[in-house]
């Protein structure tokens, strides 16, 4: 055939198969709509508020509107004049009979400290609306900090209706007066270590459950059925207990008074008890638990369909065992490693009980700032700040993870 | 080549009181003695389960005999690991890397074995033209054809020229007219590079085209090791003449033995007279073995006193392009082939009664089947 005859035939056949199969795609579609809705709804929707609360600034628009208006035309050199204060002092007052005054102080008080104090003195104090031309005299004189710029710069920062403010929080930044970013005080600087810190844990579990997987999987594909079925019971046998039990079962096996203390104690290894627990230590080794059967499976299944006449084939070529698992058996697990680290990882940066219950203060993961200030303080828009920044970080390794199996696949040939 | 090779040395591989159990309780390969010379293409042939494969394992080293000892040259090589053995191996699947290309399966055994960057890459590209695959040098084996992928199994355990080269039944996943054309290239390369080749197949037309001696395997002993023509047309039993070549038996009772003829009465009525080959005397039961190109048919009623002559009834016939089959019933037997030349068969009908008639040296008496 030639390529012009195929050319000339090629749109009517594909427009022919497509007509074919649309009966076969929407009965597929109508399989799977359940669970496209559920995933909507439970999923899609979440994360989508999740990013959206995390630009959201809708407060401040909502309790001192006419303030926000009167702001837009200042140009932040100077203080603002006469007609915005008294906007502001409408404001207070109109918020001050509908009791939405402590929305805005919260706001404003993240983005400047002693916020609250200076706007709810002022809602205390301002007894009536100012005479006209007064409103800029009387309100310096409830509180001073109407006489300063920044106060004035941080209400005009805060108007929204989005912003970078939690966004910039998460990583340890700020805006200053002028509206330059700048490195956040080093006593709010808190959330670019503990990101290291929970990529650097994330990493060791990783690295930790690859190191004691790999044997396993291993024995795994390589048993005959019988044993290997009985062993792939006692990798599964975590997935049947509580991730909470399984967790204290460590604080019980590792605390100072613990199984693993007392035994050490017994044998006369230590005189005083390890520090096993509430600690890095702690978290490494309980995590390490959990996750483990993550790694061995993506692992196992990628040995199992390494045929065992590669390690023969390369034995009968003169390899040495040790060369021919390097380059003939390893390179053929890469896809294992790569999904099973990957599982690993971006489950471990997603952990939040178990650093909960045997870290120390020092060893608490990101999400426990985000629960933190979801739970707790109601700050939801650093929460999901927080949340955003850790799912970009997610999304970059699963599209690096992507490219690698596809470059495998192109180059591999693991269909054989 | 090693010097030890000048000193006059029977066999290049020597299996010697070899046996090898799996289980503790039941041998798979049965004292088995084999020398295999210098420059042959030796094939170990049998059924499934014959002990063929195991054998040709504990050769590569695979497998561990479980009583006596293998030489390889002078050397014994029970002990040693598979990578030192210098042995080229062939798998059934290829077993090609399915992460490397082509030209980098084809390098392997090179570059483990430190040969230098240079001296790889014109060897890998000699090895390529070989095969005529030069074009193809730097694409993955899943991308390849079944036959194409042995081509460069085969390349690949040549390219370091081992002493010894095992094959294990390289052509079974291929399709007839493939399977063939690779009987006759693997034949060739043998006859060029006058390399040792020990060659595994259960299918006996392939070891009949390719082989220089045949091991006929069954039931973890070695039933016979001959040439091929040799194994056709003298086979020590019954075994054998029915594994080698299409075969019709007729049972029957040795009534006397005159030398090496003896008289046999057929169990289905009538005397022959055959070769005495795997007797045991008069009064022993025996199985008759003729191969069915050694037959004659003679139409009923026809005069003719061969010593050999038996009433027969045609069951069919099968054309089969070059040939034809009459299949007959003789002496009880209802499936007694007979070769015709093609468009013989038409002379035939069903029901017919005829004669056949085979001389005494094509009728082998055999151990009873």
């Amino acid at each position: 055939m030639t390529a012009a005859s195929l050319t000339e035939t090629e749109v009517p056949l594909k427009r022919r198969l497509r007509r074919a199969e649309r009966a076969r795609q929407v009965k597929a579609l109508a399989l799977v709509l359940p669970l496209l809705v559920f995933l909507l709804f439970t999923f899609a929707g979440p994360i989508a508020g999740m990013l959206w609360r995390a630009v959201d600034d809708h407060e401040v628009r909502q309790v001192l509107p006419q303030t926000i208006a009167a702001l837009a035309s200042w140009d932040g050199k100077d203080l603002p004049d006469e007609k915005t204060y008294a906007a502001l002092a409408s404001d207070v007052l109109a918020a001050r009979a509908s009791g939405t005054i402590a929305i805005a102080a919260k706001r404003l008080n993240y983005a400047l400290n002693g916020f609250r104090t200076i706007l709810t003195s002022t809602s205390r104090n301002l007894k009536a609306a100012p005479e006209p031309g007064t409103a800029k005299e009387t309100l310096g004189k409830i509180n001073p900090a109407w006489r300063e710029r920044a106060t004035w710069t941080t209400i005009k920062d805060a108007g929204g209706p989005v912003t970078g403010f939690y966004l910039l929080a998460a990583l340890d930044l700020t805006r200053n007066a002028d509206g330059a970013i700048i490195a956040a005080p080093p006593d709010q600087a808190i959330y670019r270590e503990v990101f290291i810190r929970t990529f650097l844990i994330s990493l060791s579990v990783t690295a930790l459950c690859l190191i004691l997987g790999f044997p396993v999987a291993y024995l795994l594909a390589t048993l005959p059925p019988a044993r290997s079925n009985l062993l792939m019971i006692f990798v599964l046998l975590p997935f049947w207990t509580s991730l909470l039990v399984r967790t204290c079962a460590w604080i019980v096996l590792l605390q100072s008074k613990g199984v693993v203390n007392d035994s050490l104690h017994w044998l006369g290894i230590i005189d005083e008890p390890l520090r096993l627990i509430y600690n890095r230590f702690g978290v490494c080794v309980a995590m390490t638990h959990v996750l483990l059967p993550f790694m061995i499976l993506p692992l196992y299944s990628s040995m199992k369909a390494i045929s065992p006449a590669y390690m023969r084939a390369a034995a009968s070529l003169g390899a040495p065992p040790v060369t021919a698992f390097l380059r003939i058996y390893l390179p053929q697990t890469l896809p294992g490693i790569g999904a099973g680290s990957l599982l690993v990882f971006i489950l471990a940066l997603g952990y939040y009980i178990t650093p909960a219950l045997v870290g120390g203060a020092a060893d608490q993961m990101i999400s426990y700032f985000i629960a933190l200030y979801t739970t707790e303080t109601a700050n939801w828009g650093l929460a999901s700040a927080l949340g955003a920044v850790l799912l970009l970080a997610t999304i970059l390794l699963a599209l690096v993870y992507g490219k690698l199996v596809q470059g495998q696949q192109v180059t591999g040939g693991m269909k054989n | 080549m090693e010097a030890g090779m000048v000193t006059p040395t029977p066999a290049l591989v020597r299996f010697s009181g070899i046996q090898k159990t799996y289980d503790g309780e039941h041998l798979v390969v049965k004292n088995l003695d084999l020398d295999i010379r210098k420059g042959e293409f030796i094939t170990l042939l049998g059924p499934s389960g014959s002990g063929k494969t195991t054998t040709l394992m504990m050769l590569a080293g695979f497998e561990v005999p479980t009583h006596g000892e293998i030489y390889l040259g002078e050397r014994p090589i029970k002990n040693m690991p598979p990578h030192k053995r210098d042995i080229g191996m062939v798998f059934q699947n290829y077993a090609l890397f399915p992460h490397l290309t082509i030209a980098e399966n084809i390098a392997f055994p090179l570059s483990v074995r430190g040969t230098s960057k240079a001296d790889v890459q014109e060897r890998v590209a000699a090895a390529l033209r070989m095969i005529k695959m030069e074009t193809m040098a730097h694409r993955r084996p899943g991308q390849l054809s079944g036959g194409q992928q042995q081509r460069v199994a085969l390349a690949r355990a040549l390219v370091f020229n081992p002493q010894l080269v095992l094959m294990d039944e390289p052509l079974g996943a291929l399709d007839k007219r493939l399977r063939e054309q690779m009987q006759l290239e693997i034949k060739q390369l043998h006859e060029q590079m006058g390399i040792t080749i020990v060659y595994v197949t259960h299918d006996q037309s392939e070891a009949l085209t390719m082989s220089d001696r045949i091991a006929v395997f069954n039931d973890g002993i070695v039933q016979q090791i001959d040439r091929p023509d040799a194994l056709y047309e003298h086979p020590v039993n019954s075994f054998v003449a029915h594994f080698i070549g299409e075969n019709n038996v007729l049972a029957g009772t040795v009534e006397a033995v005159d030398k090496d003829h003896c008289r046999v009465a057929l169990a289905g009525g009538g005397v022959v007279t055959a070769r005495a080959v795997n007797i045991s005397g008069a009064g022993a039961s025996t199985s008759l073995s003729v191969r069915p190109e050694r037959i004659a048919i003679v139409p009923d009623g026809s005069s003719g006193d061969g010593p050999n002559r038996l009433p027969a009834k045609v069951q069919n016939t099968i054309y089969l392009g070059d040939h034809a089959l009459a299949v007959l019933e003789v002496a009880g037997n209802a499936e007694f082939m007979v070769k015709l030349q093609p468009g013989a068969h038409h002379d035939l009908t069903h029901g017919e009664s005829v004669f056949i008639t085979f001389r005494p040296e094509d009728c082998l008496a055999l151990d009873p089947v």
